[in-house]
């Protein structure tokens, strides 16, 4: 039995241990905002909250991370959220959408920890998470525009 | 209006079919009017909740098409952009073809453009209906009757949305042909609405085709072969079988498929079998080895346009000559293939990003032995195709029927493929070589030119092979031919080369190579003549050019063009057609070491009408990411036992956030019918880079992609 608190909620699940928390997630909970992209951390669309930091889900087997707490886009809350998806809207970042909520599970992390981060922070934050839209103008765009709105 | 299910809703207003009659391309060259869906019920949904849903009948794959097609009724409604809503069309040819094909599907950058006028009517047919509804309801002349945002009103004081009238409307006798706004009057197209999409793909809630579970579904991932052309000579799957949560292992004519309680248990599975290969008829040939036997394909070339006098090369003063090289391309959308069947009581229904719905429907009815009628495609969003999921010989429906099929009992399954499935999996765009040859006279002037293309078909053997003239498949070599250039006596050439690797067209097909052979060719020339790279195309630019000199002259002008290097920086420039849109860039590159670093790109793009600035600026941004990933990194090889090289995005290197350019987009005023933006930001970028890089290093590039530099 595996025991993670996922979104907030409690849970054991009996599982593999070898299984990537994304397989469970998806294949389990039906948290589906989490994408499948690469399976080997080279996209970031599988990008979790684990205890509070970014996390690539796809290779993070649950037996590693037993009593953990983890947080996806769906259970997502706060502030920094709240302003990266409302600038991501604003500047119609997504194209077809599938890395996108990689992208802004990294953008809110990078804004956690630094609230108005220049050019060279993001692309070291966002440096992992791949889009093959290349939507990268908007998102950088974006993440100056979020760290504007938290600045009030 | 609202209280009917989709199915039925289309059912009962079937009745209302119009025989509009559109001028298409197509249509004029078949000689026949087109089997036309003009229903305006087909296409719009009104809410009692005044939505207004727009059906849309191109694969949302990023391009923006539910926002563009949505544009273009709510113009003609008049309705608010807040009130607009979208959503995909099922798989059905008798109502939702692409009119630029004759069959439903998307591609070539054609949903707007075919679109434009049949979306345009829809709206306006639905509007006149909903007015006299309204004229009735009021007992009012309906031509007193104004629309304005989404609001009826009369100046008698009566105002209402148009979901008090949606029952009603949807009663009455669709026009036969509504009148449209003179672009003048255009309040939405042109103006700045948002997508559709953007909130729901910011939050996690879009939903994709690896997000449908159904009720007992099987994951399934397939084992497919090591080299191309090989099949499976014997298997032994106890080890696979041995892996909790696997239910079953089966052979299809893809492969060996093992099937699993969930998605981790089959890839685990997969790895478990023991297969032995038959690679007997197999491709063994290493890509360098093609490449070789493609310069001897070329002796055999076959002209697929020629100009002027033959004799004009050999009568020049100088002679320019030069080959380049193209890699295998993988499409690599962030989202891989997948697809879910559920197959009951002699129906199939089928969910997934489905981008031929009139080749894979029959392609599933057939393989499962069902009337088309009992098979349903409900076609989802897809997290990027760039031509992957538009196939040709529909080999992901046939897989997933298979797959249903070789279950040997009702029951849903979803395919997926992993990122080492589509890597290695091929639909690639073809490796290609051309040689380039240019006569110049004492003046410097070019008076001969010659461009010899070898590569694969992409038509041929397929269901679009119909599309082929007399074997030959524009898709080879689209680009080198139609020059706007006045280069003298010309001869344009395809060789066809064949092997047992599938090849597929990648955004903006043939314009990947022979822009880059063109534009790169000619700046060599240009510069060996001792002309400005822009000021030398324009003078070559013939009377009919006029268009490509538009965003020339633009680009140039918002550049701040002055020539090929400044202040420790090189620009390179290039301008291509593709999909009947024009675009010219000039990149700004510096010396990054082995590889040039690209820090600007101005863009200059003439789609006609530009329906939705923005989405026309998002694709220019996006297409010239996609063009300078793979023009800096991407090449799939095949080694000497030709086996793919790359296996994941460690190896098939993409670009990333801090090696994206800043874009600079200027999109040209034109009254011309709009055309597509998809595809055509990408041809001209990788040209221009090799041009700058040409102009900082003085290196030629004759090879992509530059990591080759390395190397």
């Amino acid at each position: 039995m595996i025991h993670l608190t996922v979104n907030g909620r409690e849970m054991s699940l009996d599982v593999d241990p070898d299984t990537p928390l994304l397989w469970v997630l998806r294949d389990e909970l039906r948290l589906t905002g989490t994408k499948f992209g690469c399976g080997v951390a080279q996209c970031g669309a599988c990008t979790v909250m684990l205890d509070g930091m970014p996390r690539r889900s796809c290779v993070t087997p649950v037996g590693m991370i037993d009593n953990a707490s983890v947080t996806t886009i769906e259970g997502m809350e706060g502030p920094e959220i709240s302003a990266v998806q409302a600038a991501w809207a604003a500047s119609d970042v997504p194209q077809c959408g599938w890395c996108q909520s990689g992208q802004v599970m990294s953008a809110t992390a990078l804004l956690r920890q630094i609230p108005k981060p220049t050019d060279e922070e993001i692309d070291h934050a966002m440096g992992g998470n791949l889009c093959r839209c290349a939507t990268y103008v908007r998102i950088r765009q974006a993440i100056h525009d979020a760290a504007r709105t938290l600045e009030g | 209006m609202t209280l009917l299910s989709r199915r039925r809703f289309l059912a009962t207003t079937a009745g209302f079919t119009l025989a509009l009659v559109l001028p298409t391309p197509f249509a004029r060259a078949q000689g026949a009017p087109p089997d036309l869906p003009a229903t305006p019920n087909a296409f719009i949904r009104v809410g009692a909740d005044d939505t207004v849903t727009v059906i849309i009948k191109h694969l949302e794959m990023g391009q923006g098409p539910y926002t563009g097609l949505a544009t273009l009724v709510a113009e003609e409604m008049d309705a608010d952009w807040s009130q607009m809503r979208a959503e995909a069309a099922p798989a059905d040819d008798t109502l939702y073809k692409n009119l630029a094909f004759g069959a439903q599907g998307t591609g070539g950058s054609t949903a707007i453009a075919n679109s434009y006028i049949q979306m345009r009517k829809a709206g306006a047919a639905a509007r006149a209906m909903l007015v006299e509804a309204a004229a009735e309801e009021w007992g009012v002349p309906a031509s007193e009757i104004t629309v304005r945002a989404g609001r009826l009103s009369h100046p008698g004081g009566r105002e209402a949305g148009f979901g008090a009238f949606a029952a009603a409307a949807a009663e009455r006798a669709v026009p036969q042909d509504p009148p449209l706004k003179d672009p003048s009057q255009f309040v939405l197209i042109g103006g700045q609405g948002k997508r559709l999409d953007s909130a729901a793909k910011s939050d996690g809630t879009a939903e994709f085709t690896l997000d449908i579970y159904r009720e007992g579904m099987l994951t399934v991932v397939v084992a497919h072969p090591p080299a191309f052309g090989a099949t499976v000579a014997s298997y032994d799957d106890a080890g696979a079988l041995k892996v909790k949560g696997v239910e079953m292992v089966r052979q299809i004519p893809e492969g060996i498929a093992v099937y699993a309680r969930n998605t981790f248990a089959a890839i685990k599975g997969r790895d478990a079998l023991e297969i032995r290969w038959d690679e007997s008829r197999a491709e063994r040939r290493s890509s360098s080895a093609m490449l070789e036997d493609m310069a001897r394909a070329l002796a055999e070339a076959r002209v697929v346009e020629e100009s002027g006098d033959r004799g004009a090369l050999g009568g020049a003063a100088e002679v320019l000559e030069a080959d380049y090289r193209f890699p295998y391309l993988a499409h690599a959308p962030m989202e891989p293939l997948d697809a879910v069947i559920e197959v009951k009581e002699g129906r199939a229904e089928l969910w997934y990003g489905c981008q031929f719905p009139s080749i894979d429907r029959p392609t599933v009815a057939e393989t499962l032995g069902l009337p088309m009628d009992a098979v349903r495609i409900n076609v989802l969003l897809a997290g990027g195709s760039f031509g992957r999921r538009a196939q040709g010989n529909g080999h992901l429906a046939a897989e997933i029927a298979h797959i249903a099929q070789a279950a040997g009992r009702d029951g849903a399954f979803k395919l997926l493929w992993t990122r080492e499935d589509d890597l290695k999996g091929g639909y690639y765009r073809p490796m290609t070589l051309h040689r380039l040859r240019a006569g110049l006279d004492s003046d410097g002037r070019i008076v001969g030119w010659e461009n010899a293309v070898a590569n694969q078909s992409i038509m041929a053997g397929t269901a679009l092979e119909a599309f082929m003239q007399d074997g030959l498949d524009p898709s080879s070599y689209e680009g080198s031919n139609d020059l706007p250039y006045d280069v003298g006596a010309r001869r344009i050439s395809w060789a066809r080369v064949e092997s047992p690797v599938p090849v597929l067209w990648w955004r903006s097909v043939g314009h990947t190579h022979t822009a880059f052979a063109v534009e790169v060719f000619l700046d060599e020339v240009l510069e060996r003549a001792g002309k400005d790279p822009v000021q030398g195309r324009l003078e070559l630019m013939t009377p009919e050019a006029g268009r490509y000199r538009g965003v020339l002259e633009k680009v140039a002008e918002i550049a701040g063009w002055q020539g090929r290097t400044r202040a420790g920086r090189a620009y390179g420039v290039a301008v291509a057609k593709s999909f009947g849109t024009y675009v010219a860039q000039i990149v700004e590159v510096e010396n990054g070491g082995a590889l040039p670093k690209v820090t600007q790109v101005w863009c200059a793009v003439d789609c006609g009408v530009a329906v939705n600035p923005d989405v026309i600026r998002a694709q220019m941004e996006g297409g010239i990411g996609y063009a300078l990933s793979a023009a800096l990194y991407s090449a799939i090889t095949l080694d000497g036992e030709g086996r793919v090289q790359q296996s994941n995005f460690d190896d098939y290197r993409l670009l990333r956030i801090h090696e994206m350019p800043q874009v600079h987009v200027a999109i040209l005023p034109s009254t011309e019918p709009p055309t597509g933006v998809g595809e055509p930001g990408v041809p001209p970028l990788a040209p221009a880079v090799a041009n700058a890089w040409r102009a900082l290093t003085g290196q030629p590039v004759r090879q992509l992609p530059f990591a080759q530099l390395l190397s």
